[in-house]
């Protein structure tokens, strides 16, 4: 298994037989059960779709469990009022340079940790992975102190320091996404035929040049399923803008949720609509990429 | 989005055909001094960020948790206190004992509900079927929402007077604020969310296990759920033990949702909650939440240092 | 764009004034130019007067330019609204810009140590009490005695004393205040009979009949932590006199004694008539119960009537909470002061100076109190005409009573009243049985952090 998965799950399928002599009531039980558990997954969502294009005036009449009062009003002005514009180009600003830089940095360590041995090589990544899994929360008083003394000029934060601006929230995102991807793309890296490498070498090709030329046009597939898993991850990232950002017009989209109960409290149409105007790109995202969003996932899962 | 942040690595090399040459291809003493500045600085940026952004501050929340200090003025105003912190978090903190419970009935939640659902759920759909895509995709779909948005969204149904639940139901309870039901509640959220991660997970598992296995349970006339428990569970152990170091460390990490639902409070305290309303509340008991970031620290240290294990196996060999 | 002004203004605030007075103009600039930064020498030079404090653009005379910043709780629509009017005036008066950054007010009451220590705003919401003193005494926020120089006189001592730290300056400049009463619809009393509550045997009467009227008797939220300390704050002035009240704040009382037990035993005997369900509720919510006629009176301040319009507004009436020890009888309340302060090192300190003097003036307030129209000005010339009758009664009532105290959360420690009381106070509504357990328990924790 030194391919991704994407391929590895349609050739592991065709090689199991189709059992075709089952009966045919266990055949129905099983597709009735998925079915309901799927309706099941899709409600709330669905639901929170159907709540969105009603009137409040109607559904508070007579109640949710009625028929009747579309509208798509709740939409303009959920957008409005929680100005989803600036919040969608806030997090356009995070998200965007996050990954870039995430997968950059990622790739450079990566080709190092997988092309050459030395004797940090392993500490290095066990240390890249855990930083992945610690409880940001234990990380924030430390973390802000230091955004909060690092003075930069104006034309990069507009606070005059990082706090408070999205090159904090860019620094961190990448810094904790980095080890995951490391871990990925160095297994990727390793598994790529080394005379690739011999030949380059015997080219004269530089590391960079090995690097920029050869390994990362390679490594196309996992970078798209990273690029793919890390837009989304970073898209919903909560915890760090919501305390690492003061300024209530620069929080992302989806720290701006708990801003938004103030706003709406009142009434669950609103909510409703908000809340599918938030999960939307995700779930572009989820449904035009899928392939990339699950193989991105199980090529960590397989060691790709 | 905590969850996902978890990376999903499973070793499942026990199956990896080819093997891999101890280390990489090259040494470095064998660089030219163009390429070692590079090779350096490919290894050094990173390295240097992850340090700088993630360890440094791990160790300085341990340090800090052995201070008293209310956040202002420079480092000479902190006043050393020793143990002082922990003794008041175990002894004198009555929010720390329920955080540590509910932390505990996540955790359980996770186990009871959603990984045996979400196993159950991959085993099913690791058939070839019509309609398979469909499935996955359904039950897949809330993964990519952030937990936040997941507990935004389930408001409406768990809202008193316009909830959905109760419309239908013709209760009267709050299920977010009364403090009796709301860990459930959002716990039913969460689960929601998680069994489509622990399918996808194990389908990928699934799909490594050599067909061969089955065959030759099958040839021995074991049922299917003979197979499945005694041949293809044992088989997929470094799955297993990757899917619960992550369930351990998302019900360690759990925060969005009740931050979302209320701050943490009233029934949804969360040691990580508590650590960040002590920290960044208007309160600032700087030390006091160093003191119990540090026990997070902690406890997903051990969590950490198996999923390492885990993961960085092969590599050693 | 404020921008290349902000960064002459950030790069001289580099210079610690010890060291400005020492440094000559000429040599600053010499300086600056050998960085090659692109600055102009104008702002520079402003921006060298802020800092002293003869400069031009110290004083509230100066003449401000530029914009702004403000940072604002105001994050529900009537107060939000009220702030725009206001600026827009004051842009229109003083051809100075404002950029208002509004939050959410829970979160940024709870950032608020972060945001002070980080990239405060010019200019923020905040209150008068322990809570801004505190931060002045933390040097965390900006001294503007000379603009109360110009505002003096418009200010009772009252109102003056409440914007002094503790060093005797000025950091604060009210705008409002509003008393915590019980509120009621007067049309639903009218229409049930029911009479205004004098002493606590008649407060239980009276929820006893709105009780068996279907009525939730108290309307009560306490979601967000802070309302239920409203209530603990007057039954405690009610039960145990004023300075008793503030000895118990400042920590100087045991939480342990005999006179707070008493306190939570009364409100455990008031907690049936109180809305179930409290710890869910926003005040908001509880708000519209009134509004809705589903509950019988509310006891929080009267911001509350934001929640009414309208016919609903006129409707709406309010006593003082009823006397609970009768050699205290009805001379406390609370009625807490919010208004504005000035950030330490505000980016354009003329006009954050200028846009303090004029939310102060009477006309300003005004414009303010037009539209948020649950508060009273804190200005002495206040076109009261255009009160409302809340406003009018709310004048009153905080005229008329002895002792006004600010409110628990701004009457004691930050640390205490959010990691203590908060979970104290909802542990009790949840369990009002273990009264012991309860003040032993906050009495320890208040040791553990009053020592800091």
């Amino acid at each position: 298994m030194s391919t991704a998965v994407a391929t590895e799950a349609t050739s592991a399928g065709s090689k199991r037989p189709v059992r075709a002599h089952k009966p045919m009531g266990r055949k129905f039980a099983l597709h009735a059960f998925l079915i309901v558990i799927s309706v099941a997954w899709l409600f709330p969502v669905l639901y929170a779709i159907l709540s969105s294009v009603r009137t409040y005036a109607y559904t508070q009449k007579h109640g949710y469990l009625s028929f009747g009062g579309w509208t798509f009003d709740n939409y303009q002005k959920a957008w409005q009022q929680a100005d989803f514009t600036q919040h969608f180009v806030n997090t356009a600003y995070i998200t965007i340079p996050a990954v870039v830089l995430t997968l950059f940095l990622s790739s450079c360590m990566a080709f190092v940790l997988a092309r050459y041995s030395f004797r940090l090589n392993l500490t290095l990544l066990g240390v890249f992975l855990a930083a992945n899994l610690l409880p940001q929360q234990a990380l924030l008083i430390p973390l802000f102190r230091m955004f909060r003394d690092i003075h930069v000029p104006f034309w990069i934060s507009d606070s005059g320091t990082l706090l408070n601006s999205y090159w904090a929230l860019i620094l961190v995102n990448t810094a904790f996404q980095t080890g995951f991807c490391t871990f990925v793309l160095s297994n990727y890296m390793k598994a790529l035929p080394r005379e690739l490498y011999e030949a380059a070498q015997v080219d004269g090709a530089s590391v960079v040049r090995q690097f920029f030329q050869l390994t990362l046009p390679l490594c196309r597939p996992p970078l798209a399923a990273l690029a793919t898993l890390e837009v989304a991850w970073i898209y919903n990232e909560f915890f760090w803008a919501t305390v690492l950002l003061q300024s209530g017009d620069k929080f992302p989209i989806t720290s701006s949720l708990n801003n938004l109960r103030g706003e709406f409290f009142t009434d669950n149409n609103l909510v409703a609509a908000g809340s599918v105007v938030v999960a939307l790109p995700p779930l572009i995202i989820f449904f035009l990429l899928q392939k990339q969003f699950v193989a991105g996932l199980t090529l960590g899962a397989t060691k790709g | 989005m905590t969850s996902l942040e978890t990376p999903v690595i499973t070793g499942t090399r026990s199956n990896a055909p080819v093997k891999k040459r101890k280390g990489g291809y090259g040494s470095l003493g064998r660089l030219s001094r163009g390429d070692r500045i590079a090779v350096s600085l490919m290894l050094g940026v990173p390295t240097l960020l992850v340090l700088w952004l993630v360890w440094v501050p791990a160790v300085l929340s341990v340090v800090l948790s052995f201070a008293s200090w209310q956040g202002i003025g420079g480092i000479d105003t902190i006043r050393w206190i020793g143990f002082e912190n922990y003794k008041n978090v175990f002894t004198n903190y009555p929010p720390f004992a329920p955080a540590l419970e509910h932390n505990v009935i996540w955790l359980a939640m996770l186990f009871v509900l959603a990984t045996p659902l979400g196993v159950f759920l991959a085993v099913l759909l690791d058939k070839e079927m019509k309609g398979g895509r469909f499935y996955q995709s359904a039950l897949f779909l809330p993964v990519v929402l952030s937990l936040a948005l997941v507990g935004f969204m389930w408001q409406l149904i768990y809202s008193q007077d316009q909830g959905l639940l109760n419309a239908v139901t013709g209760s009267k309870i709050d299920w977010y604020g009364d403090p009796k039901v709301n860990l459930w509640a959002v716990l039913v959220a969460t689960c929601w969310r998680q069994t489509g991660y622990v399918m996808l997970l194990y389908l990928a598992g699934l799909k490594a296990v050599d067909p061969s296995l089955r065959e030759a349970a099958k040839v021995d006339g074991a049922s299917e759920t003979q197979t499945f428990f005694r041949v293809v569970l044992p088989v997929m152990r470094p799955i297993n033990i990757v899917v619960l170091v992550i369930t351990f460390i998302e019900a360690l990490r759990a925060f969005d949702i009740v931050w979302v639902v209320n701050k943490g409070r009233n029934g949804l305290e969360l040691i990580s909650t508590l650590v960040t309303s002590n920290i960044i509340g208007e309160a600032s008991r700087i030390g006091f939440g160093s003191a119990l970031a540090t026990i997070m620290l902690a406890i997903s240290s051990v969590f950490v240092a198996l999923y390492l294990r885990i993961a960085l196996r092969e590599d050693k060999a | 764009m404020p921008k290349p002004e902000s960064q002459e203004h950030y790069l001289a605030s580099l210079v610690p004034p010890s060291a400005r007075a020492g440094v000559t103009r000429r040599g600053l600039l010499k300086g600056a130019a050998g960085t090659g930064a692109a600055l102009s020498m104008s702002g520079l030079l402003s921006a060298c007067g802020g800092g002293s404090s003869s400069g031009a653009g110290g004083s509230a005379g100066g003449k401000p330019t530029g914009t702004v910043t403000f940072g604002s709780n105001a994050s529900d629509a009537p107060p939000k609204k009220a702030f725009a009017e206001v600026f827009a005036a004051f842009t229109a008066a003083k051809k100075v810009k404002t950029k208002v950054n509004t939050v959410d007010h829970n979160t940024f009451q709870e950032q608020i140590n972060n945001y002070l220590q980080g990239n405060p705003d010019d200019v923020f919401t905040w209150f008068a009490g322990y809570r801004m003193r505190f931060f002045a005494a933390q040097g965390l926020v900006g001294d503007i005695s000379d603009v109360w120089k110009t505002i003096g006189p418009d200010f009772s001592d009252s109102f003056k004393q409440a914007s002094t730290g503790d060093d005797g300056k000025q950091y604060f400049v009210p705008i409002y205040n509003y008393p915590w009463v019980l509120m009621y619809r007067k049309s639903l009393w009218a229409d049930r009979g029911y009479q205004p509550p004098k002493t606590m045997d008649e407060l239980t009467t009276l929820a006893t009949t709105m009780k068996k009227d279907g009525l939730s008797p108290i309307a009560f939220a306490d979601k967000d932590g802070w309302p239920a300390m409203g209530t603990f704050d007057i039954l405690n002035m009610r039960t145990n006199g004023y300075d008793f009240h503030v000895s118990l704040m400042a920590g100087k009382e045991s939480w342990q004694d005999a006179k707070v037990k008493q306190v939570f035993d009364t409100w455990k005997g008031l907690l049936p008539y109180h809305q179930e369900g409290s710890l869910g509720r926003t005040w908001q919510e509880a708000a519209q119960g009134l509004v809705k006629k589903q509950s019988g009176m509310y006891l929080l301040g009267t911001f509350a009537s934001q929640q009414f319009t309208g016919a609903d507004l006129d409707d709406l009436d309010f006593v003082a909470f009823p006397e609970v020890a009768s050699e205290h009888g009805q001379d406390s309340i609370d009625a807490p002061i919010d208004g504005l302060m000035m950030s330490k090192s505000p980016k354009n300190e003329a006009g954050a100076k200028a846009l303090l003097t004029y939310v102060a003036s009477a006309e300003a307030e005004n414009i303010y109190l037009k539209t948020d129209h649950g508060d009273v000005g804190a200005n002495k010339n206040v076109d009261t005409s255009k009160y409302n009758a809340v406003q009018k009664k709310s004048a009153e009532i905080i005229g008329s009573t002895k002792n006004i105290a600010q409110f628990l959360d701004r009457d004691t420690r930050p640390d205490f009243a959010s990691t203590v009381i908060i979970p104290a106070l909802q542990d009790f509504i949840k369990n009002p049985s273990d009264i012991d357990g309860l003040t032993s328990s906050i009495e320890k924790q208040k040791k553990s952090i009053f020592v800091a």
